[in-house]
């Protein structure tokens, strides 16, 4: 009986938490198809914001900038976060290491508009002095980057370090070189980690406000941006329309890679397994 | 046959393996070095300098023969003298404070239910927390303005079904600024608990349980203290970005919750005060620097451990 009422808790308590972090998002869609002018008072279904969008020439041009940035934000952040990765979980003991890994995990949690409105100040001292870079895509993707290598960092470590230490080794002892053993053995190892390290930080960059705000400079409007000052003004159909398209490309794009990503770890698993029965018979 | 040419693979391994480490330290550090200190170290600086119409002065000057050090000091004594930004930080770490403790008591059951659950089930609930942390931030805090406003959806359903007469006053309040955060936060308190619960040996708990322990005492005294590294993780991901969180108080707060990240917005964008952004940056970082090391120890801690 006691047993029970634990399940029924345990079934209402997080059916309720699922609720409040799906009730806007849902809310988003539905108002997104809405016919009435009026955003939140309902007016049958239509299409009519979506063809708004489609002439809404700030938002296109917003949205083409920022896919380019996060595309850009995620490469980077990958490679750098692979790195920072490795030194952290392969190089216990190195001068710095302290500072290094609190610089690289700092960016986590400090407040954005500490980060934005620093690096902004920074990169101004640096104009001023050097005549470059003036404000735009590429002071946006120092920032994203910063933050998208902190995220990526977290995600490629956590798989390092559940990675046997024995493969890394037997490939050194059978006289592959340091980047050899990087490139054929452990790559391949985190390659799921570091897709979606990809992706997490792809959404992020596609995402952000406060560090893009500080960095962009003229016509380096990216399309948080734009929702957010429209935001800022009251409630807007065109926001929906944005909203739902997220939603739906993202959704179906995370399902997707983690089924993907899922399916290929099950795969390695059976091969890993294989070759340990085989090694052992 | 192979003994004498392992020394010099070894020392080859070596020479290579110290390049490679240099460049696999190297590279991040720079960057880190470059993005991420250095910013910092101007903002100081630019805070305590003297502002010539829109020329920082050199902190240090030569003249005469004598080094000068100019340090400017008056944006500090104004903030520490100004009310308004010592209330300001005081109301940006109570919502934090109050942001924390919600996230806390909401995740907690969660998370223990989401650890205990069937295995085969986990993936899936952990896709489920995962999912709304994908989609886009912005657009979720903005989802809550049309769900709280005064035409929104709720006022608008509770007045068609006669719950109320007239619309309840919900946004721009300290309650949904609150929500806001909590909402948007949530995730990041959920997903190290999850982490720590999952992890939990059971057996401990059985012995608790075969030695006369109540299911109560059991939690409180071998579940909780076991979890504190999660807990402590959790709440310094909420407690340290939600100090100076600008998105959420601009679009969900109001005149009542006076937020630090909104001051230091206004500073720099509408004010054009550069000197006086930068201060308000640095007194915050000083308010977070305690929490930021906390969290630090506790990343250091969670993947220096990580290898069983």
């Amino acid at each position: 009986m006691k047993f029970n009422a634990g399940r029924v808790t345990s079934r209402v308590w997080m059916g309720a938490v699922f609720v409040f972090l799906y009730l806007p998002i849902l809310t988003l869609i539905v108002l997104s198809f809405n016919g009435s002018p009026m955003v939140t008072s309902w007016g049958g279904w239509s299409l009519r914001w979506y063809e708004a969008l489609s002439k809404d020439a700030e938002i296109i041009s917003g949205a083409k900038l920022s896919v380019e940035i996060a595309f850009l934000t995620a490469c980077g952040s990958v490679v750098l976060g692979t790195l920072a990765a490795l030194a952290l979980s392969r190089f216990k003991r190195f001068p710095g290491r302290t500072l290094f890994a609190g610089m690289v995990n700092s960016p986590l949690v400090m407040p954005e508009v500490i980060i934005g409105l620093s690096l902004l100040l920074m990169l101004v001292s640096v104009q001023r002095t050097f005549g470059f870079p003036d404000r735009g895509l590429m002071t946006i993707w120092f920032g994203h980057t910063l933050l998208g290598m902190a995220y990526a960092t977290v995600v490629v470590q956590s798989r390092l370090q559940e990675m046997s230490p024995q493969l890394e080794e037997a490939a050194q002892d059978l006289g592959c070189r340091p980047w050899q053993v990087f490139f054929l053995v452990t790559l391949p190892l985190i390659s799921q980690a570091i897709g979606s390290a990809w992706l997490l930080t792809f959404t992020l960059s596609l995402d952000d406000v406060v560090l893009s705000a500080f960095l962009s400079g003229p016509g380096s409007t990216t399309m948080p941006i734009v929702i957010f000052s429209r935001a800022r003004l009251g409630l807007s159909p065109s926001v929906n329309t944005v909203a739902t398209l997220t939603v739906l490309v993202v959704s179906v794009g995370v399902v997707l890679a983690s089924l993907w990503i899922a399916r290929a770890e099950r795969k390695r698993a059976q091969e890993m397994s294989a070759a340990f029965r085989g090694a052992g018979a | 046959m192979n003994t004498a040419a392992t020394p010099t693979s070894v020392l080859y391994n070596k020479l290579t393996g110290v390049w490679g480490r240099n460049v696999v330290i190297g590279i991040p550090l720079a960057f880190l070095l470059a993005f991420f200190l250095l910013p910092f170290l101007v903002v100081f600086k630019i805070s305590v300098s003297e502002m010539d119409n829109v020329v920082f002065k050199d902190l240090i000057i030569w003249s005469d023969g004598i080094l000068q050090l100019k340090v400017k000091l008056g944006n500090y004594i104004f903030i520490a003298q100004d009310d308004l930004y010592f209330k300001t930080y005081i109301s940006s770490l109570k919502f934090a404070g109050i942001t924390t403790a919600i996230c806390l008591l909401i995740a907690y059951p969660f998370a223990y239910f989401m650890a205990r659950s069937p295995a085969d089930k986990r993936p899936a609930l952990l896709m489920l927390v995962m999912l709304p942390f994908w989609t886009s931030f912005l657009l979720r805090v903005y989802a809550w303005k049309m769900l709280l406003a005064d035409n929104g959806v709720f006022n608008n359903v509770a007045m068609q079904i006669g719950l109320i007469s007239e619309p309840l006053k919900m946004m721009n309040t300290p309650f949904s600024l609150v929500l806001g955060m909590v909402y948007t936060y949530l995730p990041f308190m959920i997903l190290p608990l999850y982490a720590n619960l999952v992890k939990m040996d059971l057996r401990l708990l059985e012995a608790a349980l075969d030695l006369g322990a109540t299911p109560w005492q059991t939690f409180w005294r071998i579940t909780v203290p076991l979890s504190k590294s999660g807990i402590i993780a959790g709440s310094m991901l909420v407690f340290i970005p939600c100090v100076g969180e600008f998105v959420i108080p601009e679009l969900l707060g109001g005149p009542q919750t006076l937020m630090i990240g909104r001051v230091l917005w206004d500073e720099f964008f509408s004010n054009n005060d550069w000197p006086m952004a930068a201060t308000v940056a640095v007194v915050m970082v000083l308010l977070i620097i305690v929490p930021l090391a906390l969290f630090n120890k506790y990343q250091a801690e969670s993947t220096a451990g990580g290898r069983r």
